[in-house]
């Protein structure tokens, strides 16, 4: 691998690191030139991810590639970044959903506010950075960076429900960041090393009484990512908040549920995976009966909300659930349809975000928002918005509506869709469908899974019905929406995503089943992160 | 000393949690300041206590190194009250901005509610 090659590896953190801060001391009025910089930095980052998913994704890889050593320390004592199949996954949807989200924000919401660009970018290079990073310390930081700039997003708009909701999504995180640091201290006190490669290593030669000590740690830990993941009885804060952040603003969000099962995956099955001794598969009844409980919460939810802010928001409940409870069940084969299933809901609930406001638009309760909105900024804004405002599109009501019925199918998990391709994928490797190994004896929980999946798809698709019927057969007040071309092409390109990842499901799977067969095998991870030589000889 | 710095901790904490639960967002502020010098303490503690040793190499050599006490708690610990400082005065904006919308300082602006 060529040397430049090598610093392929930061740019996911630098180069919107870079742009967030270079477009702070640019005038807000010139707001476009902002948001197009923020695409187009965007932009390079989903070309980066993409090669970066590349290189991962090549077999047989030399020792250390992958690894990239801040400061040029080698592993267990310097900060490492490592490259995976899992990383460069997120790192691609991230990408790709900012993408989205950046190209819709541009036509209205980031006048409502400032600073959204900058913030945004920041909110970038915060997740990459908790995707790529191999320290647990430097995983705080990125995430309290990310955290900040979420903050910020959520705030974005201002008014009275954004301000409250910001307040308890603010104190709930910064309780659950204090928690992040009592896990890690703990697990740093009786290990002595903060890599997670090197934990891993560390954790089977401990003695009985270090081995808890890292147990409670891990626990402490793990109820800071599962607040953000969202597990049921820490999530009483994530409908409000979701439903009151702007529609770009909780498309992205979308993936900071995500971050937080993401980490519990990796470091699960890294820490205590199979080589764990005594400590293999701590905490995975926790997350199974976390899992179940949240998908049963979710599923409720969506049922009995009314406004369709709040549906989405409880579709997210329902997505982590699925994928806490997958990973406390702890079957192989079960992990690479849920990754599938990750990235397929993800890119669903971030189109459905962005889609409600549209389709709301027309309506009083969009209006009100709206309204209100505009009134904390102040008026001169709507003409300037009327003139950025470009061609309104031919058939609104029908590409909505088209656009509505193939969210609906997605959030479903009804075929032909990638939603029903996941659950199908899930379920399969649950009863051993997948032909490679023997089917694994089926039990009770199980059971309770395969049915609260299922309800939790029909709960979806009752409510979905419910909605679309209201809002598009029996409207009162026949409005159209005015849609301008930039905002429903980002709803149009994520559902277009999903369609692509059904037509694709092949391929995505093999990839997929990759990353799950390296997961839980993590010796290859931590060899690659020990052994990576220091750059520029010895 | 341990007693003392265990104590103090544990004290923090639990003021620290009770004010968090509070319904004033003054109490809740206080609070999670006081829960995250606790959390300082504790990262701080967790290096192992010692008295009288430095953190530090000293120049032309490595030496005993029994002598030194870990540095890396300390790092993490000024890493921690650095981002707890700025996310306490990011609270403190919204918390403003909260009074200045609902007029009432409860956590859920609730005296001044019509939905």
């Amino acid at each position: 691998m060529t040397n430049w090659m090598h610093h392929l590896l930061i740019l996911p953190i630098l180069l919107p690191l870079m742009v967030g801060a270079a477009m702070i001391p640019i005038d807000e009025r010139n707001r476009m030139a902002k948001g197009v910089m923020g695409f187009v930095s965007t932009l390079a980052l989903f070309i980066l991810s993409m090669v970066l998913m590349r290189i991962a994704s090549t077999d047989g890889v030399p020792a250390g590639s992958g690894v990239y050593q801040l400061g040029n320390w080698p592993a267990p004592f310097g900060i490492v970044l490592v490259l995976d199949r899992l990383s460069a996954l997120m790192l691609c949807l991230t990408s790709g959903l900012a993408l989205a989200a950046q190209a819709y924000s541009i036509a209205r919401w980031h006048t409502s506010g400032h600073h959204f660009h900058s913030l945004f970018q920041l909110l970038i290079a915060g997740l990459n950075g908790s995707f790529l990073t191999g320290d647990l310390f430097n995983l705080f930081v990125f995430f309290e960076m990310m955290l900040a700039a979420s903050y910020g997003l959520l705030l974005h708009g201002s008014g009275p429900l954004r301000v409250k909701a910001g307040l308890h999504y603010i104190a709930i995180n910064l309780a659950a960041s204090s928690l992040f640091l009592i896990g890690v201290s703990l697990i740093y006190g009786a290990t002595g090393t903060l890599n997670m490669a090197d934990l891993s290593m560390k954790l089977a030669t401990l003695s009985p009484d270090d081995r808890q000590m890292v147990e409670v740690g891990a626990g402490v830990l793990g109820v800071a990512f599962l607040v953000k993941a969202g597990m049921w009885p820490l999530s009483f804060w994530l409908p409000t908040a979701y439903a009151a952040a702007t529609p770009p603003v909780a498309a992205v969000f979308a993936i900071l549920t995500k971050v937080g099962i993401y980490v519990i995956l990796r470091l699960s099955l890294l820490v205590f995976g199979a080589s764990a001794g005594a400590s293999a598969g701590f905490g995975q009844s926790v997350l199974l009966a976390g899992g179940l409980l949240t998908i049963a919460f979710g599923a409720i939810g969506v049922l009995a909300s009314q406004a369709m802010g709040r549906l989405a928001a409880y579709s997210v409940l329902v997505s982590s659930g699925t994928l806490l409870a997958a990973i406390g069940l702890g079957h192989p084969s079960m992990i690479a349809g849920a990754l599938f299933y990750l990235v397929s809901s993800t890119l669903t609930i971030a189109a459905f975000f962005l889609l409600i406001e549209l389709v709301e638009r027309g309506r009083d309760a969009g209006a009100d928002v709206l309204a209100v909105t505009m009134e904390a900024y102040g008026d001169a804004d709507e003409d300037e918005e009327e003139e950025e405002a470009g061609a309104a599109i031919p058939g609104t009501m029908a590409i909505l509506g088209l656009c509505f019925c193939l969210c609906a199918l997605l959030l479903a998990g009804l075929p032909p869709l990638s939603g029903f391709v996941a659950k199908f994928a899930i379920l399969g490797g649950l009863f051993g469908l997948s032909g490679t190994e023997t089917a694994p004896a089926v039990s009770a929980a199980d059971w309770t899974y395969v049915t609260l999946l299922i309800v939790s798809g029909l709960a979806a698709m009752i409510a979905m019905n419910r909605v679309g019927i209201r809002t598009f057969w029996a409207s009162i007040e026949n409005t159209v929406p005015r849609v301008v071309v930039i905002e429903i092409t980002p709803v149009v390109v994520l559902l277009a995503a999903c369609i692509f990842l059904s037509l694709q499901a092949g391929p995505a799977m093999r990839y997929m089943q990759a990353t799950a067969d390296s997961l839980f095998d993590p010796t290859g991870y931590t060899e690659r992160v020990l052994t990576a030589p220091r750059a520029g000889g010895q | 000393m341990e007693i003392i710095l265990s104590a103090a901790i544990g004290v923090l904490t639990a003021s620290g949690v009770y004010l968090l639960l509070r319904p004033r967002t003054y109490q809740v502020i206080i609070g999670l300041s006081l829960l995250s010098y606790a959390v300082n303490l504790f990262i701080f503690g967790m290096g192992r206590l010692r008295v009288n040793a430095p953190p530090v190499l000293e120049p032309g050599g490595v030496g005993d190194l029994s002598r030194f006490t870990d540095p890396v708690p300390q790092a993490l610990v000024l890493t921690a009250i650095v981002i707890g400082f700025a996310m306490t005065a990011l609270f403190l904006v919204v918390l403003l901005a909260s009074r200045g919308f609902t007029g009432t300082d409860h956590v859920d602006g609730r005296e001044q509610r019509h939905d």
